[in-house]
């Protein structure tokens, strides 16, 4: 079972309590009439689903209830962080030591 | 390569069995290849045997990071189905069972393809209903599938606990007597060596880390951990391990990789003589030659390449399984394991070409591409060897993701794949 920090609450808790949303810092088109069935597909359907650092949103959902994003590597399932919403991407190369 | 035969097994038993030879050459790879494939399982291989066989494209290669059979292949709960309720996937599915028929024949090697029957349990009003009409869905399109009553449901798996108190009652079942299972490991043994024996390479323990494309887009090969292969065409057949392949050729794939676990009991004598599965609590079994208690449990809700998943999961399969099958309270698990699935959108197979000329793509099978195998092989390779689809498997494009022409099987069905 994963232990996920939640910075709200700032407490690290077991998997159970949280409610995984996906992929992050996935913008919602500001003039959706604008887009192209091509835009619409990369908005709704591609995702990066990285060998790697995933940003991903998580929400506590049997706890403070709110969302938040978090950095974690998914081959070893290791966070390396977690961060408010509406924080910044953090730097993966800040995170890992390694550029990516 | 020797012919499996009732003369072959005597002459074996007669000479102390120690006159088997190896199944099939273990290849290094040659400078270019007309067709590569990357990924060694059951899809992988079936499509190099179909290429070999039905379009007489022999000189090809599959390509596998690990060994023959260890990524999903060898990861599955071994259930074969084609109870699926679109059109689309009825003669997906539907093709892939007819091929399942006679397999073993084809390939002269033993896939134990079992046809026990997989039942479909319903628990409550609303999955009598919806289970009445996939049934009845199923049967207008030619495809095997019958209701039963709880009672008949109990005749047909005695273990099966019936009692209104039940915390989760039996109204009925929805049953495919021509689903079963096959062994696993056998699927990907049988098409490697029946590849292997019309000239096809294959090349374990030789990750691919490129798709390489000319300055006219087309592809050129791929390079692997034993240098660069050129190839004229390129089929990728990665399951969960597809988007960071295709990735390295500029294509982007509405894929998301999930670990999907399962694990098994300690073998006992023979008690359960079909697969049960039960959508709305999930949990599916079966039992194996070997009398294990195969027991599939599901996908973790985060994005992963572990191989391993959470135990919440598989204590959450538990539960449903004791509550359904008393009988198996006391039974111990032996082991677990992951598998990587990558799941699509609409939670169906892309099988077709790519935007990239000579590139093509088997992927998203989700968390069920074991019981298509030999239809997803048979399609692949007539696809690649055209450089068309076949017309099973020309809905499953990755264009119907900008179209909205989705196979929404998912919803249609709710049903565990």
């Amino acid at each position: 079972m994963l232990l996920i920090h939640c910075p709200y609450c700032e407490q690290d808790l077991p998997e159970l309590e949280f409610a995984y949303a996906g992929e992050a810092h996935i913008a919602r088109p500001a003039d959706p009439s604008k887009l192209t069935d091509e835009e619409w597909r990369d908005f709704l359907f591609i995702r990066t689903n990285p060998r790697g650092v995933h940003f991903e949103r998580w929400r506590h959902i049997n706890g403070c209830a709110r969302f938040f994003n978090a950095a974690r590597e998914t081959v070893s399932d290791r966070f390396l962080l977690t961060y408010k919403a509406g924080e910044p991407r953090p730097d993966v190369a800040k995170l890992t030591g390694v550029a990516q | 390569m020797t012919h499996f035969s009732l003369a072959q097994v005597i002459k074996g038993a007669l000479s102390g069995q120690k006159n088997w030879t190896p199944q099939w050459p273990d290849a290094e790879p040659k400078a270019s290849y007309d067709v590569i494939i990357v990924g060694a399982g059951g899809h992988g291989l079936g499509a190099a045997y179909y290429l070999a066989k039905e379009h007489g494209i022999t000189n090809v290669a599959v390509i596998e990071k690990g060994w023959l059979g260890g990524g999903n292949t060898g990861r599955n709960t071994t259930i074969i189905r084609s109870n699926y309720l679109y059109d689309e996937s009825a003669r997906l599915y539907d093709h892939a069972l007819d091929l399942w028929e006679n397999l073993s024949q084809d390939l002269n090697y033993n896939v134990m393809y079992s046809k026990r029957g997989v039942m479909m349990l319903a628990h409550n009003v609303h999955d009598v209903q919806s289970s009445q009409r996939h049934v009845h869905s199923n049967r207008l399109n030619g495809v095997d599938n019958s209701w039963l009553t709880a009672k008949e449901a109990k005749a047909f798996c005695p273990p099966l606990d019936i009692s209104p108190s039940a915390r989760y009652p039996v109204l009925g079942a929805a049953l495919q007597r021509r689903a079963g299972t096959a062994r696993h490991d056998a699927v990907a043994w049988g098409y490697a060596r029946a590849a292997a024996a019309r000239g096809v390479d294959i090349i374990q323990n030789c990750p691919v880390s490129a798709i390489r494309r000319g300055p006219d887009g087309r592809v050129t090969g791929v390079e692997t951990a034993k240098g660069f292969i050129a190839a004229k065409k390129v089929a990728v057949s990665a399951a969960g391990h597809t988007s960071v392949v295709m990735e390295t050729a500029g294509v982007r794939l509405p894929l998301e990789s999930y670990p999907l676990q399962a694990l098994v009991s300690e073998p006992i004598k023979p008690i359960f003589p079909c697969v049960v599965m039960s959508n709305s609590v999930h949990a599916y079994i079966s039992q194996s030659d070997k009398g294990e208690l195969v027991i599939g449990s599901g996908t973790d809700q985060y994005v992963s390449y572990s191989q391993r998943g959470g135990l919440p999961l598989i204590e959450h399969t538990l539960a449903a399984i004791c509550e359904i099958f008393p009988i198996f309270r006391r039974m111990r698990m032996l082991r677990k394991w992951g598998g990587i699935v990558d799941v699509t959108p609409d939670r169906s197979a892309i099988l077709g070409k790519t935007p990239v000329p000579g590139l093509y793509v088997n992927c998203g099978w989700g968390t069920g591409g074991f019981k298509a195998t030999p239809g997803a092989a048979h399609t692949l390779a007539h696809t690649v060897a055209r450089d068309e689809p076949h017309p099973i498997n020309a809905p499953f494009t990755l264009e119907r993701f900008t179209t909205g022409r989705l196979i929404d099987e998912a919803a249609a069905a709710a049903v565990a794949h």
